[in-house]
């Protein structure tokens, strides 16, 4: 666990780099959701999904549906950073003649679904995994969602559809970093209590720190959490996680950091933590 | 029609076993021999429509051939998005079904109307649009989307509906179904409105008037040369279809027969053509990609202008006028 541990903090910290360095270059916004989920991605490729770089479409492979599309910069990072394609693809982030766009989109190596409408990605998940069941195949659907995706009514016509099909290879993580486009969670449209709501649907559900390497090792590291059931894990985060002045800030869905605050964000994120 | 379908569907899920049915909480004695006899193939995924296209896109994405059913509307408007981002976009295997086309489930009232179904689904890039235009139809239909990679829908009427090929027709998706020729007017059908047509084709007959009726049922991929043919040869094209006369078949021979003749001055439609963008880059460069710039569009215009103008060009010529009336049945 310890070289685990030790791995997944520095691809962490290289997704957030390379975050800040693609919105910057792009002018692009949405930096402050890609780092939210920065450690949860790490924690999946540097260590929890069987796949293969070399192989994308693998059969066998394990699925990650990123249904939060926006988080695009770092989902295309962490591809990069895992071998998908060369490291360079993420100059080019959202510019013109790209392969890379503001939302995660199939055609990209290593992408799963065309996501950037919310409330979709589970949906998909759900046929994944009962496609899986249905040929006796043993590989796992992780679905990674946001908070604000859990207002669409999709979300839950598939969250009703996954227990009762005892989707046991089926993992949905939401990332809950209590900010959502025009204002707090709180206030927007409450979740809470969001887990009970999980629970009450049927899934088999863990609450984590979404930023604590260990916690989240712990987590995905055993799931599918319980046989018979699908597993939800609630991810505790910060909207900007890692740069001081994006932390909880709701501006840093939309605005993408100048080259001032480029130099002090990576300032903060070159001393390892 | 929903039995034709369910029983060619079967056959075809004998015979390919990558072939599943979804159904929406719907299909009341149509949809339980197909679950009886592949239940591993069959799912009801409930009263969840947004599910029903999400699932089936991701179930495609494992190699399988995947049916969705369910009535009017349901199938595709309630979840449309789906369909675009997830189906069609991903060009996964995965063929709509929607019983009740146009006004089938009648007093039932407008909610269960489907008709802009066929335009909204023709106007997804990728998307096979195919209302049959009898049992008949619908059995051959069926067949020939479950070979066809990518998605389709498959438009069908409820039950009951007249038989109008006695024997089966050629049938290939993006093909014209030619029942019969007449150089007065020709009927463009498509669904079922079929029946009803051959019936006044009969009437018109009777007066002397020569009629002919082709059944349309691929709305798209379009059969343009037929139209262009028919166009040559006959004074009137009536299209008939059971759907607004926005966007459907209409919507489509009209935009055949204006690229081609027009309004005595001819018609060019500038726009994306029929796909999505995969292109990435500012909205500049995307109108580029689509040939929307301003010079572009100049370019594209004095092109045109000097297509059409140079000795030989075959747009811009008037429908031929036809003179005095009568029976002028073409062999």
């Amino acid at each position: 666990m310890a070289s685990d541990t030790t791995a997944v903090v520095e691809l962490a910290r290289k997704i957030r780099v390379d975050v800040l360095r693609m919105t910057h270059k792009a002018g692009a916004s949405h930096a402050g959701t890609s780092l939210s989920i920065a450690d949860v991605l790490a924690v999946l490729y540097g260590s929890v999904l069987r796949i293969q770089a070399t192989e994308p479409e693998w059969p066998d492979r394990d699925r990650l549906v990123v249904s939060k599309g926006h988080s695009a910069a770092a989902v295309y990072a962490v591809l990069a950073q895992s071998g998908f394609y060369p490291r360079t693809w993420l100059d080019t982030f959202c510019q013109d003649g790209s392969r890379l766009a503001g939302h995660v989109t199939r055609g990209v190596p290593g992408v799963e679904a065309s996501t950037g409408s919310l409330g979709h990605g589970l949906a998909i998940g759900c046929g994944m995994a009962i496609g899986a069941k249905r040929s006796r195949r043993r590989y796992r659907v992780f679905v990674l969602m946001s908070d604000g995706e859990c207002d669409e009514g999709s979300t839950w016509e598939a969250a009703l559809f996954g227990p009762h099909h005892k989707l046991d290879n089926l993992v949905a993580i939401v990332d809950y970093n209590k900010i959502q486009s025009l204002g707090s969670v709180k206030e927007v449209l409450d979740l809470e209590p969001l887990a009970e709501k999980w629970r009450a649907f049927g899934w088999s559900v863990q609450e984590v720190d979404g930023h604590d390497h260990e916690q989240l090792l712990e987590a995905l590291g055993r799931a599918p959490l319980a046989k018979g059931r699908p597993s939800c894990i609630i991810a505790h985060t910060v909207k900007g996680k890692g740069v001081s002045f994006m932390e909880h800030q709701l501006a840093w869905h939309y605005k993408s950091p100048d080259a001032e605050q480029l130099r002090e964000a990576l300032q903060e994120l070159e001393v390892p933590r | 029609m929903r039995k034709a379908f369910i029983s060619a569907l079967r056959e075809v899920a004998a015979a390919d076993d990558r072939v599943f049915l979804l159904v929406g909480d719907l299909g009341y004695t149509v949809v339980e021999p197909f679950a009886q006899e592949f239940p591993d193939r069959f799912l009801n995924v409930g009263v969840a429509e947004q599910n029903l296209a999400g699932i089936a896109a991701g179930l495609a994405s494992t190699g399988k051939v995947v049916f969705t059913y369910s009535i009017g509307n349901f199938p595709t408007l309630r979840c449309l998005e789906q369909i675009r981002n997830d189906i069609c976009y991903d060009r996964a295997a995965v063929k709509i079904v929607a019983v009740g086309g146009g006004m089938a489930y009648g007093s039932l009232g407008m909610t269960h109307h489907a008709t802009e179904d066929l335009a909204i689904m023709r106007a997804l890039p990728g998307m096979e649009v195919i209302a049959p235009g009898d049992p008949t139809e619908t059995s051959l239909a069926t067949r020939a989307i479950a070979a066809r990679p990518g998605p389709g829908y498959l438009r069908l009427g409820k039950a009951g509906e007249p038989v109008v090929h006695t024997k089966p027709p050629p049938f290939t998706v993006g093909k014209a179904i030619t029942l019969s020729r007449g150089c007065d007017v020709t009927f463009v059908s498509t669904g079922g409105m079929l029946a009803p047509v051959v019936q006044a084709a009969e009437q018109l007959r009777r007066k002397g008037i020569g009629v002919g009726v082709i059944s349309m049922p691929t709305v798209k991929p379009f059969d343009s040369d037929s139209i262009r043919a028919v166009a040559e040869q006959c004074e009137l094209i009536i299209t008939v279809e059971e759907h607004n006369v926005i966007g459907g078949l209409g919507s489509a021979v009209s935009e055949v027969l204006a690229a081609e003749r027009g309004m005595g001055g001819g018609l060019k439609r500038l726009g994306i053509q029929d796909r999505f963008y995969d292109e990435i880059g500012s909205q500049e460069y995307l109108r580029a990609q689509a040939g929307l710039t301003a010079v572009q569009l100049a370019e594209t215009a004095e092109t045109c202008l000097a297509e059409r103008r140079s000795p030989g060009a075959r747009v811009g010529k008037p429908l031929r006028k036809r003179q005095g009336s009568g029976t002028r049945e073409q062999a």
